[in-house]
Protein backbone atom coordinates (compact mmCIF):
# COMPACT_ATOMS: atom_id res chain seq x y z
CA UNK A 1 0.00 0.00 0.00
CA UNK A 2 1.39 3.30 -0.69
CA UNK A 3 1.10 6.36 1.90
CA UNK A 4 0.84 9.53 0.08
CA UNK A 5 1.69 12.99 1.96
CA UNK A 6 2.91 11.77 5.02
CA UNK A 7 5.43 14.36 6.74
CA UNK A 8 8.40 12.00 6.32
CA UNK A 9 7.74 12.32 2.52
CA UNK A 10 6.62 16.17 2.56
CA UNK A 11 9.71 17.07 4.74
CA UNK A 12 12.09 14.19 2.64
CA UNK A 13 11.85 16.64 -0.42
CA UNK A 14 13.41 19.40 1.52
CA UNK A 15 16.26 16.90 2.78
CA UNK A 16 16.36 16.44 -1.05
CA UNK A 17 16.52 19.92 -1.62
CA UNK A 18 19.88 20.66 0.91
CA UNK A 19 22.95 22.11 -0.53
CA UNK A 20 21.08 23.67 -3.63
CA UNK A 21 19.89 27.50 -4.48
CA UNK A 22 16.28 27.72 -5.03
CA UNK A 23 15.79 30.83 -7.64
CA UNK A 24 12.79 33.13 -8.39
CA UNK A 25 11.47 32.68 -12.05
CA UNK A 26 8.84 35.14 -13.49
CA UNK A 27 8.24 32.70 -16.87
CA UNK A 28 9.16 29.82 -18.36
CA UNK A 29 12.20 31.17 -20.40
CA UNK A 30 14.08 32.44 -16.84
CA UNK A 31 13.07 28.85 -15.22
CA UNK A 32 15.56 27.05 -17.82
CA UNK A 33 17.41 29.53 -17.69
CA UNK A 34 17.82 28.60 -13.72
CA UNK A 35 17.59 24.68 -14.30
CA UNK A 36 20.79 24.81 -16.82
CA UNK A 37 22.84 27.36 -14.68
CA UNK A 38 21.80 24.56 -11.76
CA UNK A 39 18.92 25.62 -9.91
CA UNK A 40 17.91 22.83 -7.46
CA UNK A 41 14.37 24.10 -7.57
CA UNK A 42 12.28 27.33 -9.10
CA UNK A 43 10.08 29.88 -7.03
CA UNK A 44 7.50 30.12 -9.90
CA UNK A 45 5.91 34.03 -9.53
CA UNK A 46 4.37 36.72 -11.55
CA UNK A 47 6.81 39.57 -9.74
CA UNK A 48 10.08 39.39 -8.26
CA UNK A 49 9.85 40.97 -4.78
CA UNK A 50 12.25 44.06 -5.79
CA UNK A 51 9.21 44.43 -8.27
CA UNK A 52 6.07 43.83 -5.94
CA UNK A 53 8.00 46.11 -3.69
CA UNK A 54 8.15 48.80 -6.08
CA UNK A 55 4.86 48.37 -7.95
CA UNK A 56 2.66 48.43 -3.90
CA UNK A 57 -0.94 47.27 -3.96
CA UNK A 58 -1.87 43.70 -3.22
CA UNK A 59 0.77 40.50 -4.17
CA UNK A 60 -1.61 37.28 -4.79
CA UNK A 61 -0.80 33.63 -6.34
CA UNK A 62 0.31 33.81 -9.75
CA UNK A 63 -1.69 32.68 -12.76
CA UNK A 64 -2.17 29.00 -13.17
CA UNK A 65 -1.61 29.57 -17.05
CA UNK A 66 1.81 30.82 -16.04
CA UNK A 67 2.63 28.02 -13.12
CA UNK A 68 2.07 25.40 -15.69
CA UNK A 69 4.23 26.92 -18.27
CA UNK A 70 7.17 26.97 -15.95
CA UNK A 71 6.13 23.19 -14.46
CA UNK A 72 6.46 22.51 -18.03
CA UNK A 73 9.42 24.12 -19.21
CA UNK A 74 11.76 22.12 -16.18
CA UNK A 75 12.32 18.70 -14.44
CA UNK A 76 13.38 20.19 -11.21
CA UNK A 77 10.59 21.34 -8.60
CA UNK A 78 8.32 23.54 -8.97
CA UNK A 79 6.81 26.06 -6.04
CA UNK A 80 5.16 28.65 -5.89
CA UNK A 81 3.77 31.14 -2.76
CA UNK A 82 0.25 31.83 -1.64
CA UNK A 83 -0.49 34.35 0.81
CA UNK A 84 -0.39 33.93 4.21
CA UNK A 85 -3.59 32.30 5.68
CA UNK A 86 -4.83 32.13 2.42
CA UNK A 87 -5.80 28.67 2.09
CA UNK A 88 -7.52 28.25 -1.43
CA UNK A 89 -4.65 29.67 -2.83
CA UNK A 90 -3.00 26.80 -1.59
CA UNK A 91 -5.84 24.35 -2.69
CA UNK A 92 -5.66 25.45 -5.67
CA UNK A 93 -1.83 25.25 -5.72
CA UNK A 94 -2.06 21.67 -4.80
CA UNK A 95 -4.63 21.50 -7.39
CA UNK A 96 -1.51 22.48 -9.78
CA UNK A 97 0.30 19.51 -8.56
CA UNK A 98 2.99 22.30 -6.92
CA UNK A 99 5.64 20.43 -5.57
CA UNK A 100 6.23 23.15 -2.38
CA UNK A 101 3.90 25.33 -1.90
CA UNK A 102 5.61 28.79 0.24
CA UNK A 103 3.23 30.18 2.54
CA UNK A 104 4.82 33.67 2.17
CA UNK A 105 4.89 37.03 3.14
CA UNK A 106 6.21 38.73 0.34
CA UNK A 107 2.37 38.38 -0.67
CA UNK A 108 0.06 40.53 1.37
CA UNK A 109 -1.54 38.29 4.02
CA UNK A 110 -4.54 37.37 3.36
CA UNK A 111 -5.63 36.60 7.23
CA UNK A 112 -3.88 38.39 10.36
CA UNK A 113 -4.34 35.88 12.72
CA UNK A 114 -4.68 32.39 11.15
CA UNK A 115 -1.25 30.90 9.23
CA UNK A 116 -2.78 28.37 6.76
CA UNK A 117 -3.61 24.66 8.78
CA UNK A 118 -0.53 22.91 6.25
CA UNK A 119 -1.49 19.22 7.95
CA UNK A 120 -4.95 19.28 5.96
CA UNK A 121 -2.65 19.20 2.59
CA UNK A 122 -0.77 16.65 0.92
CA UNK A 123 1.20 19.11 -0.84
CA UNK A 124 4.48 20.17 1.49
CA UNK A 125 4.70 23.76 3.04
CA UNK A 126 7.86 26.03 3.13
CA UNK A 127 7.36 29.29 5.55
CA UNK A 128 9.30 32.21 6.33
CA UNK A 129 10.66 32.83 10.21
CA UNK A 130 12.30 35.61 11.87
CA UNK A 131 13.21 33.82 15.03
CA UNK A 132 12.68 30.13 16.99
CA UNK A 133 9.07 30.66 18.22
CA UNK A 134 7.88 31.84 14.51
CA UNK A 135 9.84 28.69 13.34
CA UNK A 136 8.48 26.14 15.70
CA UNK A 137 4.64 27.70 15.33
CA UNK A 138 5.24 27.15 11.76
CA UNK A 139 6.36 23.15 11.81
CA UNK A 140 3.66 22.76 14.52
CA UNK A 141 1.07 23.77 11.77
CA UNK A 142 2.49 21.25 9.66
CA UNK A 143 5.22 23.11 7.50
CA UNK A 144 7.84 20.44 6.57
CA UNK A 145 10.41 23.28 5.68
CA UNK A 146 11.85 26.73 7.32
CA UNK A 147 13.41 29.67 5.41
CA UNK A 148 14.58 32.61 7.00
CA UNK A 149 12.71 35.50 6.26
CA UNK A 150 15.28 38.18 5.77
CA UNK A 151 14.10 41.03 3.63
CA UNK A 152 12.65 40.47 0.33
CA UNK A 153 13.62 42.36 -2.90
CA UNK A 154 16.21 44.39 -1.26
CA UNK A 155 19.73 42.59 -2.13
CA UNK A 156 20.64 43.65 1.09
CA UNK A 157 21.34 41.14 3.68
CA UNK A 158 21.20 42.38 6.77
CA UNK A 159 18.32 41.11 7.95
CA UNK A 160 18.76 37.24 6.63
CA UNK A 161 21.90 37.54 9.34
CA UNK A 162 19.87 38.54 11.87
CA UNK A 163 17.30 36.01 11.91
CA UNK A 164 19.82 33.39 11.18
CA UNK A 165 21.49 34.30 13.98
CA UNK A 166 18.63 34.51 16.30
CA UNK A 167 17.08 30.58 15.02
CA UNK A 168 20.76 29.42 15.86
CA UNK A 169 21.38 31.37 19.50
CA UNK A 170 17.95 30.37 20.22
CA UNK A 171 18.50 26.62 19.39
CA UNK A 172 22.06 26.74 21.54
CA UNK A 173 19.75 28.25 24.09
CA UNK A 174 17.73 25.48 24.43
CA UNK A 175 20.30 22.79 24.69
CA UNK A 176 21.76 24.19 27.79
CA UNK A 177 18.64 24.23 29.59
CA UNK A 178 17.30 21.74 31.64
CA UNK A 179 14.46 19.26 31.49
CA UNK A 180 11.97 21.12 33.97
CA UNK A 181 12.81 24.33 31.94
CA UNK A 182 11.67 23.50 28.89
CA UNK A 183 8.49 24.24 29.44
CA UNK A 184 8.34 28.11 30.27
CA UNK A 185 10.75 28.33 27.44
CA UNK A 186 8.02 26.84 25.05
CA UNK A 187 5.57 29.62 26.63
CA UNK A 188 8.30 32.01 26.47
CA UNK A 189 9.09 31.40 22.88
CA UNK A 190 5.17 30.61 22.09
CA UNK A 191 5.78 27.31 20.79
CA UNK A 192 4.45 23.89 21.43
CA UNK A 193 6.68 22.32 24.10
CA UNK A 194 7.18 18.82 22.34
CA UNK A 195 8.47 20.82 19.12
CA UNK A 196 10.79 22.67 21.79
CA UNK A 197 11.96 19.13 23.61
CA UNK A 198 12.50 17.75 20.14
CA UNK A 199 15.23 20.62 19.44
CA UNK A 200 16.61 20.88 22.81
CA UNK A 201 17.90 17.56 22.56
CA UNK A 202 18.65 17.63 18.45
CA UNK A 203 19.83 20.60 18.23
CA UNK A 204 18.89 21.33 15.01
CA UNK A 205 15.22 21.92 13.81
CA UNK A 206 13.05 18.79 13.02
CA UNK A 207 13.08 20.01 9.61
CA UNK A 208 15.34 21.74 6.71
CA UNK A 209 16.36 25.32 7.42
CA UNK A 210 17.06 27.21 3.96
CA UNK A 211 17.81 30.88 4.09
CA UNK A 212 15.76 33.77 2.02
CA UNK A 213 15.75 37.44 1.81
CA UNK A 214 18.64 39.93 0.49
CA UNK A 215 21.32 36.94 -0.85
CA UNK A 216 22.44 38.90 -3.85
CA UNK A 217 26.23 37.53 -4.16
CA UNK A 218 28.54 34.77 -4.01
CA UNK A 219 29.29 35.37 -1.12
CA UNK A 220 26.33 36.29 0.53
CA UNK A 221 25.12 32.74 -0.69
CA UNK A 222 28.24 31.15 1.01
CA UNK A 223 28.27 33.30 4.40
CA UNK A 224 24.42 32.36 5.73
CA UNK A 225 25.28 28.61 4.52
CA UNK A 226 28.43 29.20 7.12
CA UNK A 227 25.55 30.76 9.47
CA UNK A 228 23.60 27.48 9.37
CA UNK A 229 21.65 27.65 6.68
CA UNK A 230 21.24 23.84 4.71
CA UNK A 231 20.50 25.86 1.40
CA UNK A 232 19.52 29.51 0.17
CA UNK A 233 16.63 31.19 -1.74
CA UNK A 234 17.57 33.89 -3.99
CA UNK A 235 14.61 36.26 -5.13
CA UNK A 236 15.52 39.31 -7.24
CA UNK A 237 19.30 38.93 -7.06
CA UNK A 238 19.33 36.54 -9.68
CA UNK A 239 17.51 37.96 -12.57
CA UNK A 240 17.65 41.27 -11.22
CA UNK A 241 21.66 41.53 -11.93
CA UNK A 242 23.11 42.28 -15.15
CA UNK A 243 23.99 38.49 -16.13
CA UNK A 244 21.43 36.48 -14.78
CA UNK A 245 23.12 32.94 -15.69
CA UNK A 246 26.83 33.69 -14.80
CA UNK A 247 25.38 34.82 -11.48
CA UNK A 248 23.40 31.92 -11.07
CA UNK A 249 26.25 29.73 -11.45
CA UNK A 250 28.00 31.33 -9.62
CA UNK A 251 25.42 31.12 -6.25
CA UNK A 252 25.37 27.66 -7.31
CA UNK A 253 29.05 26.96 -6.94
CA UNK A 254 29.40 29.20 -4.11
CA UNK A 255 26.37 27.26 -1.82
CA UNK A 256 28.73 23.77 -3.04
CA UNK A 257 32.14 25.28 -2.08
CA UNK A 258 30.88 27.69 1.23
CA UNK A 259 33.74 26.24 3.38
CA UNK A 260 36.35 27.23 0.62
CA UNK A 261 37.40 30.77 0.17
CA UNK A 262 39.60 30.17 -2.70
CA UNK A 263 36.17 28.83 -4.65
CA UNK A 264 33.57 31.44 -3.42
CA UNK A 265 36.51 33.69 -4.79
CA UNK A 266 36.29 32.47 -8.15
CA UNK A 267 32.87 31.76 -8.23
CA UNK A 268 32.61 35.91 -7.73
CA UNK A 269 35.06 36.71 -10.66
CA UNK A 270 33.35 38.97 -13.21
CA UNK A 271 29.86 38.77 -12.68
CA UNK A 272 28.63 42.24 -13.86
CA UNK A 273 26.65 44.20 -11.42
CA UNK A 274 24.26 42.90 -8.61
CA UNK A 275 20.87 43.70 -8.34
CA UNK A 276 19.84 47.49 -7.54
CA UNK A 277 19.47 47.13 -4.12
CA UNK A 278 18.03 49.01 -0.94
CA UNK A 279 19.46 49.17 2.55
CA UNK A 280 17.15 47.74 5.01
CA UNK A 281 17.40 50.33 7.83
CA UNK A 282 16.33 53.06 5.78
CA UNK A 283 13.08 51.59 4.99
CA UNK A 284 10.05 52.96 6.49
CA UNK A 285 8.12 50.00 8.83
CA UNK A 286 5.51 49.51 6.91
CA UNK A 287 7.21 48.78 4.13
CA UNK A 288 9.02 45.67 5.70
CA UNK A 289 8.03 42.14 4.97
CA UNK A 290 9.57 40.24 7.47
CA UNK A 291 6.82 41.51 10.00
CA UNK A 292 3.86 39.83 8.48
CA UNK A 293 2.87 36.67 10.00
CA UNK A 294 3.78 35.74 13.19
CA UNK B 1 28.95 -7.74 9.91
CA UNK B 2 30.57 -4.05 10.37
CA UNK B 3 30.18 -3.17 14.05
CA UNK B 4 27.38 -0.52 15.00
CA UNK B 5 26.90 2.53 17.04
CA UNK B 6 30.51 2.08 18.79
CA UNK B 7 31.84 5.51 19.09
CA UNK B 8 34.64 4.66 17.30
CA UNK B 9 34.99 4.80 13.42
CA UNK B 10 36.67 1.84 12.47
CA UNK B 11 35.52 0.77 9.21
CA UNK B 12 36.17 1.00 5.69
CA UNK B 13 36.55 4.84 4.44
CA UNK B 14 33.24 5.69 2.84
CA UNK B 15 32.77 8.83 0.38
CA UNK B 16 29.29 10.40 0.10
CA UNK B 17 29.29 12.68 -2.58
CA UNK B 18 27.99 16.40 -1.78
CA UNK B 19 27.54 18.43 -4.05
CA UNK B 20 24.03 19.08 -3.63
CA UNK B 21 21.34 16.27 -1.47
CA UNK B 22 20.56 14.41 1.14
CA UNK B 23 24.37 13.66 1.91
CA UNK B 24 24.38 14.32 4.99
CA UNK B 25 21.33 12.05 6.29
CA UNK B 26 23.47 9.50 4.18
CA UNK B 27 26.69 10.31 6.28
CA UNK B 28 24.89 10.23 9.59
CA UNK B 29 23.54 6.78 8.37
CA UNK B 30 26.82 5.48 8.00
CA UNK B 31 28.34 6.93 10.85
CA UNK B 32 25.85 5.42 12.67
CA UNK B 33 27.55 1.96 11.47
CA UNK B 34 30.85 3.01 12.50
CA UNK B 35 32.39 3.42 9.96
CA UNK B 36 34.64 6.54 8.64
CA UNK B 37 32.91 9.54 5.99
CA UNK B 38 34.19 11.68 3.89
CA UNK B 39 32.09 14.53 1.83
CA UNK B 40 33.49 14.43 -2.14
CA UNK B 41 33.38 17.37 -3.57
CA UNK B 42 36.49 17.92 -5.89
CA UNK B 43 38.22 14.67 -7.52
CA UNK B 44 40.86 14.86 -4.52
CA UNK B 45 38.17 13.33 -2.50
CA UNK B 46 38.12 10.58 -4.04
CA UNK B 47 41.50 9.63 -2.64
CA UNK B 48 41.49 6.51 -0.85
CA UNK B 49 38.23 5.58 -0.52
CA UNK B 50 36.32 1.99 -0.32
CA UNK B 51 33.43 3.04 -1.19
CA UNK B 52 31.10 5.84 -2.69
CA UNK B 53 27.09 6.50 -1.83
CA UNK B 54 25.46 9.02 -4.43
CA UNK B 55 22.83 10.77 -3.04
CA UNK B 56 18.94 11.77 -3.51
CA UNK B 57 18.83 15.37 -4.39
CA UNK B 58 18.39 16.83 -8.21
CA UNK B 59 20.00 14.79 -10.42
CA UNK B 60 20.44 17.96 -13.33
CA UNK B 61 22.19 20.24 -10.44
CA UNK B 62 24.41 17.13 -9.59
CA UNK B 63 25.49 16.16 -13.36
CA UNK B 64 26.57 19.61 -14.05
CA UNK B 65 28.62 19.82 -10.63
CA UNK B 66 30.20 16.19 -11.68
CA UNK B 67 30.70 18.01 -14.95
CA UNK B 68 32.36 21.67 -13.13
CA UNK B 69 34.93 19.49 -11.09
CA UNK B 70 35.62 17.13 -13.30
CA UNK B 71 34.54 13.90 -11.59
CA UNK B 72 33.12 12.04 -13.98
CA UNK B 73 36.37 10.12 -15.82
CA UNK B 74 37.24 9.16 -11.89
CA UNK B 75 34.13 8.32 -11.02
CA UNK B 76 33.80 5.93 -14.02
CA UNK B 77 37.22 4.60 -13.62
CA UNK B 78 36.88 3.43 -9.92
CA UNK B 79 33.45 1.95 -10.73
CA UNK B 80 35.24 -0.20 -13.44
CA UNK B 81 38.25 -0.85 -10.67
CA UNK B 82 34.85 -2.71 -8.70
CA UNK B 83 34.30 0.03 -5.74
CA UNK B 84 31.20 -0.56 -4.39
CA UNK B 85 28.79 2.32 -4.57
CA UNK B 86 25.11 2.71 -3.82
CA UNK B 87 23.10 5.05 -5.75
CA UNK B 88 19.57 6.59 -4.18
CA UNK B 89 17.11 8.28 -6.19
CA UNK B 90 18.84 11.21 -8.05
CA UNK B 91 21.86 9.01 -7.20
CA UNK B 92 20.17 5.87 -9.45
CA UNK B 93 19.89 8.46 -12.35
CA UNK B 94 23.49 9.87 -12.32
CA UNK B 95 24.26 6.17 -12.73
CA UNK B 96 22.83 5.41 -15.57
CA UNK B 97 23.50 5.20 -19.33
CA UNK B 98 22.48 8.49 -19.98
CA UNK B 99 24.76 10.51 -17.36
CA UNK B 100 27.69 8.74 -15.92
CA UNK B 101 26.68 5.38 -17.82
CA UNK B 102 27.99 3.65 -14.79
CA UNK B 103 24.85 1.29 -14.99
CA UNK B 104 23.91 -0.15 -18.03
CA UNK B 105 20.22 0.78 -17.49
CA UNK B 106 17.89 4.03 -18.57
CA UNK B 107 16.30 5.52 -15.36
CA UNK B 108 13.01 7.39 -15.75
CA UNK B 109 12.87 10.73 -14.08
CA UNK B 110 9.89 11.80 -11.92
CA UNK B 111 8.57 8.23 -12.90
CA UNK B 112 5.84 8.16 -10.37
CA UNK B 113 4.44 11.70 -10.68
CA UNK B 114 5.08 15.09 -8.76
CA UNK B 115 5.88 15.38 -5.07
CA UNK B 116 2.09 15.22 -4.20
CA UNK B 117 2.68 11.62 -5.71
CA UNK B 118 5.58 10.86 -3.08
CA UNK B 119 5.26 7.85 -1.14
CA UNK B 120 5.81 5.22 1.28
CA UNK B 121 5.41 1.67 0.68
CA UNK B 122 7.07 -1.64 2.30
CA UNK B 123 9.44 -3.43 -0.15
CA UNK B 124 10.41 -6.70 -0.34
CA UNK B 125 13.85 -6.20 -1.58
CA UNK B 126 15.95 -9.92 -3.02
CA UNK B 127 19.51 -10.65 -2.31
CA UNK B 128 20.96 -8.34 -0.06
CA UNK B 129 20.87 -9.93 3.11
CA UNK B 130 18.06 -7.61 3.77
CA UNK B 131 15.48 -9.82 4.70
CA UNK B 132 12.15 -8.98 5.23
CA UNK B 133 10.31 -5.55 4.68
CA UNK B 134 12.01 -2.27 3.92
CA UNK B 135 10.22 0.81 5.11
CA UNK B 136 11.00 2.66 1.18
CA UNK B 137 10.23 6.03 1.00
CA UNK B 138 9.80 7.53 -2.98
CA UNK B 139 10.38 11.43 -3.24
CA UNK B 140 9.88 12.54 -6.68
CA UNK B 141 11.48 9.32 -7.58
CA UNK B 142 12.46 7.44 -10.98
CA UNK B 143 12.20 3.93 -12.09
CA UNK B 144 14.18 1.78 -14.07
CA UNK B 145 12.70 2.03 -17.48
CA UNK B 146 15.55 0.02 -19.70
CA UNK B 147 18.57 -2.21 -18.33
CA UNK B 148 21.03 -4.44 -19.64
CA UNK B 149 21.69 -8.64 -18.93
CA UNK B 150 24.35 -7.86 -16.78
CA UNK B 151 21.66 -5.65 -14.59
CA UNK B 152 19.52 -7.67 -11.31
CA UNK B 153 16.20 -6.29 -10.77
CA UNK B 154 16.10 -6.32 -6.83
CA UNK B 155 12.54 -5.09 -6.45
CA UNK B 156 9.91 -3.62 -8.53
CA UNK B 157 7.03 -1.68 -8.00
CA UNK B 158 3.77 -2.20 -10.37
CA UNK B 159 6.20 -3.79 -12.72
CA UNK B 160 8.81 -1.17 -12.63
CA UNK B 161 12.53 -2.09 -11.43
CA UNK B 162 13.03 0.20 -8.02
CA UNK B 163 16.36 -1.52 -6.86
CA UNK B 164 18.99 -3.18 -9.32
CA UNK B 165 22.00 -4.56 -8.85
CA UNK B 166 25.16 -4.78 -11.14
CA UNK B 167 28.01 -6.23 -10.27
CA UNK B 168 29.07 -3.83 -7.13
CA UNK B 169 27.18 -1.06 -7.89
CA UNK B 170 23.28 -1.13 -6.17
CA UNK B 171 20.95 1.41 -7.25
CA UNK B 172 17.29 2.10 -5.49
CA UNK B 173 14.92 4.85 -6.48
CA UNK B 174 13.91 5.25 -2.74
CA UNK B 175 15.74 7.00 0.23
CA UNK B 176 16.68 4.23 2.73
CA UNK B 177 19.13 7.62 4.55
CA UNK B 178 15.22 9.02 5.27
CA UNK B 179 13.49 5.50 5.99
CA UNK B 180 15.26 4.57 8.77
CA UNK B 181 16.45 1.85 6.93
CA UNK B 182 20.23 1.23 7.24
CA UNK B 183 20.59 -2.60 5.87
CA UNK B 184 21.32 -1.22 2.30
CA UNK B 185 24.10 1.12 3.74
CA UNK B 186 25.09 -2.16 5.99
CA UNK B 187 25.81 -4.29 2.95
CA UNK B 188 27.91 -1.15 1.00
CA UNK B 189 30.16 -1.34 4.06
CA UNK B 190 30.78 -4.91 4.37
CA UNK B 191 30.71 -4.74 0.12
CA UNK B 192 33.65 -2.26 1.04
CA UNK B 193 35.60 -4.29 3.64
CA UNK B 194 35.20 -7.10 1.27
CA UNK B 195 38.32 -8.23 -0.93
CA UNK B 196 37.50 -7.36 -5.23
CA UNK B 197 37.13 -11.47 -5.83
CA UNK B 198 34.44 -12.17 -3.04
CA UNK B 199 32.06 -9.91 -4.59
CA UNK B 200 32.79 -11.11 -8.46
Amino acid sequence: MRDEGTFRVKAGLAENLKGGVIMDVVDAEQAKIAEDAGAAAVMALERVPADIRRDGGVARMSDPLMIRAIQAAVSIPVMAKARIGHFVEAQVLQALEIDYVDESEVLTPADESHHIDKWAFTAPFVCGATNLGEALRRIGEGAAMIRSKGEAGTGDIVEAVRHMRAIRAEIARLGGLEHAELASAAKDLGAPPDLVREVAGAGRLPVVLFCAGGIATPADAAMMMQLGAEGVFVGSGIFKSQDPSSRARAIVEATTHFKDPERVARASEGLGGAMQSLETRRLAPEQLLASRGW
Amino acid sequence: MVSRADGRAGGPLIGVLALQGDFEAHARMLRRLGTEVREVRVPEDLRGLAGLVLPGGESTVMMLGIEREGLAEPLRELAAAGMPMLGTCAGMIVLDREHLGILDIRARRNAFGRQTRSFEADLEIAGLGAEGLLRAVFIRAPWVEDRGPDVEVLASIDGHPVAVRQDRIVAVAFHPELGDEPRLHERLVADAAAPRERAA
